[in-house]
Protein backbone atom coordinates (compact mmCIF):
# COMPACT_ATOMS: atom_id res chain seq x y z
CA UNK A 1 0.00 0.00 0.00
CA UNK A 2 0.96 3.66 -0.40
CA UNK A 3 -0.23 6.56 1.70
CA UNK A 4 0.93 10.09 2.58
CA UNK A 5 0.09 12.83 4.97
CA UNK A 6 1.56 16.20 5.90
CA UNK A 7 0.87 18.72 8.61
CA UNK A 8 2.24 21.93 10.06
CA UNK A 9 1.94 22.37 13.80
CA UNK A 10 2.88 25.18 16.14
CA UNK A 11 5.93 24.29 18.25
CA UNK A 12 4.08 24.14 21.55
CA UNK A 13 4.68 21.56 24.28
CA UNK A 14 0.92 21.11 24.56
CA UNK A 15 0.95 19.74 20.98
CA UNK A 16 3.45 16.93 21.71
CA UNK A 17 0.86 14.31 22.66
CA UNK A 18 -1.34 15.24 19.68
CA UNK A 19 1.56 14.96 17.21
CA UNK A 20 2.86 11.55 18.39
CA UNK A 21 -0.67 10.10 18.62
CA UNK A 22 -1.57 11.38 15.15
CA UNK A 23 1.51 9.80 13.55
CA UNK A 24 0.95 6.54 15.44
CA UNK A 25 -2.66 6.54 14.21
CA UNK A 26 -1.47 7.06 10.62
CA UNK A 27 0.50 3.78 10.97
CA UNK A 28 -2.51 1.80 12.25
CA UNK A 29 -3.47 0.34 8.82
CA UNK A 30 -0.13 -1.56 9.00
CA UNK A 31 -1.43 -3.35 12.12
CA UNK A 32 1.52 -2.44 14.35
CA UNK A 33 1.98 -4.20 17.69
CA UNK A 34 1.57 -2.20 20.90
CA UNK A 35 5.38 -2.20 21.19
CA UNK A 36 5.77 -0.81 17.65
CA UNK A 37 3.21 1.93 18.38
CA UNK A 38 5.16 2.92 21.49
CA UNK A 39 8.44 2.91 19.50
CA UNK A 40 6.93 5.32 16.96
CA UNK A 41 5.43 7.56 19.65
CA UNK A 42 8.71 7.76 21.55
CA UNK A 43 10.85 8.52 18.48
CA UNK A 44 8.39 11.21 17.34
CA UNK A 45 8.23 12.70 20.83
CA UNK A 46 12.03 12.99 20.94
CA UNK A 47 12.20 14.72 17.56
CA UNK A 48 9.35 17.11 18.41
CA UNK A 49 10.84 17.95 21.82
CA UNK A 50 14.12 18.82 20.05
CA UNK A 51 12.25 21.21 17.73
CA UNK A 52 10.46 22.98 20.57
CA UNK A 53 13.22 23.07 23.21
CA UNK A 54 16.40 23.29 21.13
CA UNK A 55 15.56 24.58 17.64
CA UNK A 56 13.04 27.19 18.77
CA UNK A 57 14.27 27.56 22.39
CA UNK A 58 10.66 27.49 23.68
CA UNK A 59 9.90 30.72 21.79
CA UNK A 60 7.57 29.12 19.27
CA UNK A 61 7.84 28.33 15.57
CA UNK A 62 6.40 25.84 13.14
CA UNK A 63 7.08 22.11 12.95
CA UNK A 64 6.68 20.59 9.48
CA UNK A 65 5.74 16.92 9.39
CA UNK A 66 5.57 14.56 6.42
CA UNK A 67 4.70 10.90 6.78
CA UNK A 68 4.42 8.18 4.19
CA UNK A 69 3.72 4.50 4.02
CA UNK A 70 5.19 2.33 1.27
CA UNK A 71 4.23 -1.32 1.64
CA UNK A 72 5.01 -1.96 5.33
CA UNK A 73 7.59 0.84 5.76
CA UNK A 74 6.59 3.95 7.71
CA UNK A 75 8.60 7.07 6.87
CA UNK A 76 8.52 10.15 9.09
CA UNK A 77 10.14 13.52 8.36
CA UNK A 78 10.12 16.18 11.08
CA UNK A 79 11.54 19.56 10.14
CA UNK A 80 12.09 22.89 11.86
CA UNK A 81 13.56 26.22 10.74
CA UNK A 82 15.25 26.93 14.07
CA UNK A 83 18.85 27.41 15.18
CA UNK A 84 20.21 24.17 13.74
CA UNK A 85 22.89 21.87 15.14
CA UNK A 86 26.56 22.78 14.67
CA UNK A 87 27.90 19.24 15.19
CA UNK A 88 25.35 16.56 14.37
CA UNK A 89 27.72 13.68 15.16
CA UNK A 90 28.34 15.09 18.63
CA UNK A 91 24.61 15.66 19.19
CA UNK A 92 23.93 12.01 18.32
CA UNK A 93 26.36 10.69 20.94
CA UNK A 94 24.53 8.96 23.84
CA UNK A 95 24.03 11.20 26.87
CA UNK A 96 25.43 14.30 25.10
CA UNK A 97 23.42 17.40 25.99
CA UNK A 98 23.93 21.13 25.59
CA UNK A 99 21.53 21.79 28.46
CA UNK A 100 22.85 19.64 31.33
CA UNK A 101 21.76 22.20 33.91
CA UNK A 102 18.15 21.80 32.76
CA UNK A 103 17.94 18.13 33.78
CA UNK A 104 18.17 16.79 30.23
CA UNK A 105 19.22 13.19 29.66
CA UNK A 106 20.91 13.58 26.26
CA UNK A 107 19.19 10.39 25.10
CA UNK A 108 16.88 11.85 22.45
CA UNK A 109 18.76 10.80 19.29
CA UNK A 110 19.76 7.47 20.90
CA UNK A 111 16.09 6.61 21.45
CA UNK A 112 15.19 7.64 17.88
CA UNK A 113 17.99 5.39 16.57
CA UNK A 114 17.01 2.50 18.81
CA UNK A 115 13.28 2.57 18.23
CA UNK A 116 13.37 3.21 14.47
CA UNK A 117 15.26 1.30 11.73
CA UNK A 118 16.94 4.32 10.15
CA UNK A 119 17.66 7.84 11.34
CA UNK A 120 19.04 10.65 9.21
CA UNK A 121 19.72 14.10 10.69
CA UNK A 122 20.39 16.99 8.33
CA UNK A 123 21.23 20.30 9.98
CA UNK A 124 23.05 23.57 9.46
CA UNK A 125 23.61 26.25 12.08
CA UNK A 126 20.92 28.85 11.46
CA UNK A 127 19.31 26.71 8.77
CA UNK A 128 17.08 24.45 10.82
CA UNK A 129 17.09 20.69 11.26
CA UNK A 130 15.42 17.86 9.37
CA UNK A 131 15.06 14.44 10.96
CA UNK A 132 14.11 11.53 8.69
CA UNK A 133 13.21 8.18 10.21
CA UNK A 134 11.87 4.93 8.81
CA UNK A 135 10.51 1.84 10.48
CA UNK A 136 9.37 -1.46 9.07
CA UNK A 137 6.10 -2.47 10.68
CA UNK A 138 5.87 -6.21 11.01
CA UNK A 139 2.73 -6.31 13.17
CA UNK B 1 -0.34 13.88 34.39
CA UNK B 2 -1.41 13.53 37.99
CA UNK B 3 0.42 12.26 41.08
CA UNK B 4 -1.26 10.70 44.12
CA UNK B 5 0.71 10.22 47.33
CA UNK B 6 0.22 7.40 49.83
CA UNK B 7 2.21 7.14 53.07
CA UNK B 8 2.92 3.79 54.71
CA UNK B 9 5.45 3.76 57.58
CA UNK B 10 8.75 5.17 56.33
CA UNK B 11 7.68 4.77 52.69
CA UNK B 12 5.92 7.38 50.63
CA UNK B 13 4.47 6.07 47.38
CA UNK B 14 3.98 8.52 44.54
CA UNK B 15 1.60 7.04 41.97
CA UNK B 16 2.01 8.70 38.59
CA UNK B 17 -0.97 8.78 36.22
CA UNK B 18 -0.73 9.75 32.54
CA UNK B 19 1.99 10.68 30.07
CA UNK B 20 5.45 11.83 31.17
CA UNK B 21 6.88 14.05 28.45
CA UNK B 22 8.30 17.56 28.16
CA UNK B 23 4.80 19.01 28.54
CA UNK B 24 4.08 17.29 31.87
CA UNK B 25 7.67 17.21 33.21
CA UNK B 26 7.44 20.54 34.98
CA UNK B 27 4.39 19.40 36.94
CA UNK B 28 6.21 16.23 38.06
CA UNK B 29 9.32 18.20 39.07
CA UNK B 30 7.35 20.75 41.06
CA UNK B 31 5.09 18.19 42.73
CA UNK B 32 7.94 15.96 43.94
CA UNK B 33 10.11 18.91 44.98
CA UNK B 34 7.20 20.32 46.99
CA UNK B 35 6.94 16.99 48.83
CA UNK B 36 10.67 17.10 49.52
CA UNK B 37 10.44 20.60 50.98
CA UNK B 38 7.21 20.22 52.94
CA UNK B 39 7.67 16.77 54.52
CA UNK B 40 9.55 15.93 57.71
CA UNK B 41 11.04 12.65 56.59
CA UNK B 42 11.90 9.99 59.17
CA UNK B 43 15.41 8.45 59.02
CA UNK B 44 15.78 5.91 56.20
CA UNK B 45 12.74 7.29 54.44
CA UNK B 46 12.04 6.00 50.95
CA UNK B 47 9.98 7.26 48.10
CA UNK B 48 8.55 4.72 45.67
CA UNK B 49 7.68 6.10 42.25
CA UNK B 50 4.87 3.90 41.00
CA UNK B 51 4.91 3.87 37.19
CA UNK B 52 2.10 1.34 36.70
CA UNK B 53 -0.25 4.00 35.31
CA UNK B 54 2.29 5.85 33.16
CA UNK B 55 0.93 5.34 29.65
CA UNK B 56 3.88 7.02 27.90
CA UNK B 57 7.37 8.24 28.75
CA UNK B 58 10.19 9.61 26.62
CA UNK B 59 13.76 10.66 27.50
CA UNK B 60 12.44 13.75 29.28
CA UNK B 61 11.37 11.37 32.05
CA UNK B 62 14.99 10.28 32.55
CA UNK B 63 16.05 13.90 33.00
CA UNK B 64 13.29 14.43 35.56
CA UNK B 65 14.35 11.31 37.51
CA UNK B 66 18.05 12.28 37.49
CA UNK B 67 17.15 15.74 38.74
CA UNK B 68 15.06 14.32 41.60
CA UNK B 69 17.83 11.86 42.49
CA UNK B 70 20.26 14.76 42.85
CA UNK B 71 17.90 16.62 45.18
CA UNK B 72 16.56 13.72 47.26
CA UNK B 73 19.91 11.97 47.76
CA UNK B 74 21.26 15.14 49.39
CA UNK B 75 18.70 14.58 52.15
CA UNK B 76 19.45 10.84 52.37
CA UNK B 77 16.07 9.93 50.92
CA UNK B 78 16.11 6.86 48.69
CA UNK B 79 14.13 6.76 45.47
CA UNK B 80 12.79 3.49 44.09
CA UNK B 81 10.84 2.67 40.94
CA UNK B 82 7.95 0.23 40.82
CA UNK B 83 5.83 -1.43 38.13
CA UNK B 84 7.09 0.26 34.97
CA UNK B 85 5.18 -0.88 31.85
CA UNK B 86 7.36 -2.64 29.24
CA UNK B 87 7.99 0.42 27.04
CA UNK B 88 8.89 2.58 30.06
CA UNK B 89 11.11 -0.17 31.49
CA UNK B 90 13.03 -0.34 28.21
CA UNK B 91 13.93 3.37 28.36
CA UNK B 92 14.77 3.16 32.07
CA UNK B 93 17.12 0.21 31.38
CA UNK B 94 18.83 2.02 28.49
CA UNK B 95 19.48 5.04 30.69
CA UNK B 96 21.17 3.00 33.44
CA UNK B 97 18.99 4.73 36.05
CA UNK B 98 18.26 1.48 37.92
CA UNK B 99 21.81 1.65 39.31
CA UNK B 100 20.82 4.64 41.44
CA UNK B 101 17.04 4.12 41.56
CA UNK B 102 16.42 0.36 41.88
CA UNK B 103 13.15 -1.44 41.39
CA UNK B 104 11.07 -1.58 44.56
Amino acid sequence: MKNNFSMQVDALLSNESFIRSTIANFALPLNPTVAEINDIKTAVSEAVTNCIVHAYANKGGVIYIDCNITDNILGITIKDTGVGISDVNKAREPFYTTKANEERSGMGFTLMETFMDNLEVISNPGGGTTVKMTKEING
Amino acid sequence: MEIKYITNGNTLTAKLYGELDEYSAEYVRLSLDKVLESTNFVPNAKIVLDFSHVSFMDSTGIGVLLGRYNKFSKKQIGLLISNPPAHVDRILKMSGIYKIMPLA
